[in-house]
C-alpha cells in the first residue's frame, strides 16, 4: 500500500457514487427505532422505480437521535424525521415531485447550524462499514503523511502545540502525556483506547465508533508511531454490541488493506490493534482498573503513581486516551496545530461532543467549540425544556454536578465548569426541569456509585453505602439538621480519601446539589425526628 | 542505596531510597495507623488509614505505597487525618456486624485496637446489619463474613507467600466477599493446603481457628514477615 493506491481507492469510490444519495442512519439509536427495516424498504423502493442515479447508503449518527430514524437525501439536503418503513416508497417518489409521508426536519435549525464538526465530521455522511468510504473522505492520509514525513518528535510537537486535552473528562494535556510515554523506557509499549463509556446519559464514544471507527483507529496508529508502540487495545464495554461489531469489521478491513498490521505504508512501522470487551463494571473506565481488566485480572484500581505512562500494561509504558481524543488526532495532523488551537478558548482548545438528554426538546449528539455557553447548547440548540423551564443541567455523569439555571451563561470549558462545582466529564449533559427534585437526583447518582464501587477502598465502598442510606433517611423525612451536617462531612471525607476517581468524585452530585439547592434538602428535615426509630 | 533525609511531623528523619513513608516512619519510631498493610506481602493502599499529608501535594497519600523523597515534608497526625481515620473505622463498624463482646478475636483484634487508639467511643452512623454467612465447612478453620473488613490480607498471603491463591474477592462494593476457589465452601476447596497463613494474616475475627471461643483467637502476624525473610535469605 502506498499513497497512489490510497488515492486510487478514494477516486474510485467517489467516481462510483450516484448523483442522488439517500442516507439512512444506522447507528444504534435509529436501529432501535427500526432503521434497518427502513433502509431495506428504501433500497427496495429505489430498485422499483428503476432509476440508476439513486443509491441508498447506511451511515452513522446524524445527531438528532430523539427524532430518529433519520433520513437525509443529497444533494438537496432534505431531512426526514421519525421515518417509518412504510414511508420509504413516498420518500423515493418525492424525488419525482411526489409528497413524502414522513415529517420534514429542518437542517437549518440551530441544532445543526450551531455545531462545529471535527470529531463528527464524517458522522452521518460516510458508511462506517466500508473502509473505502472513509478513504474517499481523506482517511488514512494523515497516517501516511505522519509515517513518511514526520518524526515521532514532530508528531508530539504538533499535538502539544494544538492544545488538545484529554476528552475522557480530566482534561490532561494530550501532548504532554504522549511525550511522557515516548520518553519512558520499556521492552514494549502499548496504546490503549478507553471506550468503556459508562456515565448515565452519555453516548458520545459509542456514536463515534459506530459512525466512524476508522478515524479512531487512525488516531491510535498515529499515537503508536509517536510514542513507539506496536500494539493497541480498544477497551469497549459489552453493552455496545454494534460498536464492537463495526470496530471488528474496521480492523479486519484496515488489516486487509495494510493500513494496520506489519510494515504499514512500507514505512517500517508495525501496529496491531485488538479489542477487549468489558464485562459490565463502570470502574473499568478508570485507567488502572482498565489495564488490570485487559491483563485478565479483577478490574479494580491501584494507587498511582506509578502512572500508566511509566508502568502500565504488564509493567510497560502505556498510553491511554479516550475515543474522542483519538478522533481529534487525524484532523489535527491534516489541518495543523494552529488551526486546532484557533478554535475554542484560551485553555481549552478545539471542540467537544455532548450528549444532550433529559427534559429537552432535541435529544441527541452535538459538537460545539469549547467556550460555548450552556445556554447556547441547552436553549438554542437543544430547544430548551418542552412546556417548562430549565432547572439545572447535570454534566459529567456521576462524577459531575448539577449546574443551576442561574449559571446557564457559564462557558463550557474545563476550568469554567469546574469553577461552578461540576466537571466537563466525558460529555453527558442531562437537562432537568422544575418537576425534578434535586434530592432525588443526588440519590439516583449515589445509588449508581454505590452499585459500581469496586469495594477495594473503605471510603468508597462503605462511604457510598452510608451516604445513600443517609439520603434515604432524608427523603423519608426522618433526618435532623445534624444528619445533614454529617452527610456533608462524610462527602468531604470520601472525596479526599478514596483511592480512585470513582470514589473521589462520588460525592459530587450531593455536594453540588447541596451548594445550589440546599433549601430542597432543608425542607425535608424533621427537627423533632427520633433517629433511634430509623431502621437502616 | 542512597539515603534520603526528610521531615515527618517537624522531626528530621532519614530513610533509604525506594523505601515507603510507612517504613521510614516506623524505623524512626513514628506511629502511622494501618489496617490492610501486612509486613511480608505487597501493599495495596486500600484501607486509607495510613493516609498522610505531604506539603505541596494536592491529595492525601497512602504512606504504605508512597516512596520517600529528599526534603519532603510529611504530616501524619493532623486534625483532618484524625477525623478521617475515625470516620473510616466507624464506617467499618457500621458496615458489617462487629460485636466485640462475642467475638473470638476480642482483645486481639486490629480493628478493635485501632478504634481504641483513635478514641472511637461510639459510631455516629446507622448500622447496616447485613446478613452475612459463616462458613465452617473446613475441618480446622472457619470464615465469618460478619467480621470481614475486606483488607485482602488473606488473599495476598495465600497468593504471594503460600503460592496457592485459594482466596480471592467476588462481587463488588458492599456485596464484595472473600471467597475460596470458585466460591465453593472452604472445606470443598481443592487448592487449599490448610497452611493457616490466612489465619495469621487476618486482622479481625473473620478467619478463625475452629473451637476457639470468645477472646481466644491470639495470632502473630509477624510470622508472615519471618517466613518471607527466612525464604529470601536462603535463596
Amino acid at each position: 500500500m502506498d499513497l497512489s493506491e490510497l488515492i486510487e481507492i478514494a477516486e474510485h469510490e467517489r467516481a462510483s457514487r450516484r448523483s442522488i444519495r439517500i442516507r439512512c442512519c444506522t447507528a444504534l439509536g435509529c436501529q432501535s427505532a427500526g432503521a434497518l427495516s427502513l433502509k431495506q424498504r428504501l433500497e427496495e423502493a429505489a430498485t422499483e422505480v428503476e432509476r440508476q442515479d439513486i443509491e441508498v447508503i447506511g451511515v452513522g449518527c446524524m445527531g438528532l437521535c430523539g427524532n430518529g430514524p433519520l433520513v437525509m437525501v443529497d444533494p438537496d439536503g432534505v431531512l426526514y424525521e421519525h421515518v417509518r418503513a412504510a414511508d420509504a416508497p413516498s420518500i423515493v417518489a418525492a424525488l419525482d415531485g411526489g409528497e413524502a409521508t414522513a415529517p420534514l426536519g429542518d437542517p437549518q435549525h440551530p441544532f445543526f447550524t450551531g455545531q462545529k464538526r471535527i470529531v463528527l465530521e464524517h458522522s452521518g455522511i460516510i458508511d462506517p462499514e466500508r473502509i473505502e468510504s472513509y478513504i474517499a473522505a481523506g482517511g488514512y492520509q494523515a497516517l501516511y503523511h505522519v509515517l513518511h514525513e514526520m518524526t515521532p518528535a514532530d508528531v508530539i510537537d504538533v499535538i502539544t502545540r494544538s492544545g488538545l486535552r484529554g476528552r475522557g473528562g480530566a482534561g490532561y494535556p494530550t501532548g504532554l502525556k504522549w511525550a511522557t510515554v515516548a520518553k519512558s523506557h520499556g521492552n514494549r509499549k502499548f496504546v490503549v483506547c478507553n471506550a468503556d463509556e459508562g456515565d448515565p446519559g452519555a453516548f458520545m464514544d459509542r456514536s463515534i465508533i459506530e459512525s466512524d471507527p476508522h478515524k479512531v483507529l487512525e488516531g491510535m496508529a498515529i499515537a503508536a508511531y509517536a510514542v513507539g508502540a506496536d500494539q493497541g487495545y480498544v477497551y469497549v464495554r459489552a453493552e455496545y454490541p454494534l460498536a464492537i461489531q463495526r470496530l471488528q469489521k474496521a480492523i479486519a478491513q484496515a488489516r486487509r488493506l495494510g493500513v494496520l498490521g506489519a510494515q504499514i505504508f512500507d514505512a517500517g512501522f508495525t501496529f496491531r490493534v485488538d479489542i477487549r470487551v468489558g464485562a459490565g463494571a463502570f470502574v473499568c473506565g478508570e485507567e488502572t482498573a482498565l489495564m488490570a481488566s485487559i491483563e485478565g485480572r479483577r478490574g479494580q484500581p491501584r494507587p498511582r503513581p506509578p502512572y500508566p505512562a511509566e508502568s502500565g500494561l504488564w509493567g510497560q509504558p502505556t498510553l491511554i486516551n479516550n475515543v474522542e481524543t483519538y478522533a481529534n488526532i487525524a484532523p489535527i495532523i491534516r489541518h495543523g496545530a494552529e488551526w486546532f488551537a484557533s478554535i475554542g478558548t484560551e485553555t481549552s482548545k478545539g471542540t467537544k461532543v455532548f450528549a444532550l438528554t433529559g427534559k429537552i426538546r432535541h435529544t441527541g449528539l452535538i459538537e460545539v467549540p469549547m467556550g460555548a455557553t450552556l445556554r447556547q447548547i441547552v436553549e438554542e440548540m437543544g430547544g430548551g425544556v418542552p412546556d417548562g423551564h430549565v432547572k439545572a443541567v447535570q454534566t459529567g455523569g456521576p462524577s459531575g454536578g448539577c449546574i443551576p439555571a442561574t449559571l446557564l451563561d457559564t462557558p463550557v470549558d474545563y476550568e469554567s465548569v469546574q469553577r461552578v462545582g461540576s466537571i466537563m466529564g466525558s460529555g453527558g449533559m442531562v437537562v432537568m426541569d422544575d418537576a425534578t427534585h434535586m434530592v432525588d437526583v443526588a440519590h439516583f447518582y449515589m445509588e449508581f456509585c454505590k452499585d459500581e464501587s469496586c469495594g477495594k477502598c473503605i471510603p468508597c465502598r462503605a462511604g457510598t453505602a452510608q451516604m445513600l442510606h443517609m439520603l434515604d433517611v432524608i427523603r423519608a423525612g426522618q433526618a435532623t439538621p445534624a444528619d445533614l451536617e454529617q452527610l456533608e462531612q462524610l462527602c468531604l471525607m470520601v472525596k479526599e480519601t478514596s483511592l480512585c476517581g470513582l470514589g473521589q468524585s462520588a460525592p459530587n452530585p450531593v455536594l453540588s446539589t447541596l451548594k445550589y439547592f440546599r433549601a430542597e434538602y432543608e425542607a425535608l428535615l424533621n427537627h423533632n425526628a427520633d433517629r433511634a426509630t430509623t431502621e437502616p | 542505596m542512597a539515603a534520603r533525609t526528610f521531615t515527618i511531623n517537624d522531626q528530621l528523619v532519614s530513610g533509604r531510597e525506594g523505601e515507603t513513608i510507612l517504613e521510614a516512619a516506623r524505623e524512626n519510631g513514628i506511629y502511622i495507623p494501618t489496617l490492610c498493610h501486612l509486613d511480608g506481602v505487597t501493599s495495596v493502599g486500600a484501607c486509607r488509614m495510613c493516609l498522610v499529608e505531604i506539603e505541596g501535594s494536592r491529595t492525601l497519600r497512602p504512606a504504605c505505597v508512597t516512596q520517600v523523597v529528599e526534603g519532603m515534608v510529611v504530616h501524619t497526625d493532623t486534625e483532618r487525618l484524625r477525623n478521617y481515620r475515625r470516620i473510616i473505622i466507624e464506617l467499618l463498624f457500621a458496615e458489617r456486624n462487629h460485636i466485640c463482646a462475642v467475638c473470638v478475636a476480642n482483645g486481639h483484634c486490629e480493628l478493635q485496637n485501632l478504634a481504641i487508639a483513635i478514641g472511637m467511643d461510639h459510631v455516629r452512623f446507622d448500622y447496616a446489619f447485613p446478613v452475612c454467612e459463616v462458613d465452617i465447612s473446613h475441618g480446622r478453620f472457619g470464615i465469618d463474613h460478619n467480621r470481614c473488613v475486606l483488607c485482602t490480607r488473606c488473599v495476598r498471603v495465600c497468593d504471594e507467600v503460600e503460592g496457592v491463591h485459594t482466596w480471592d474477592i467476588a462481587g463488588r462494593g458492599a456485596d464484595a466477599r472473600v471467597i475460596t476457589d470458585m466460591r465453593q465452601p472452604w472445606g470443598e476447596s481443592t487448592s487449599c493446603t490448610s497452611c493457616g497463613k490466612c489465619l495469621l494474616a487476618c486482622p479481625t475475627g473473620a478467619i478463625f481457628r475452629r473451637g476457639a471461643t470468645v477472646s481466644e483467637m491470639e495470632r502473630d502476624p509477624t510470622k508472615i514477615a519471618f517466613i518471607v525473610a527466612a525464604r529470601d535469605q536462603r535463596w
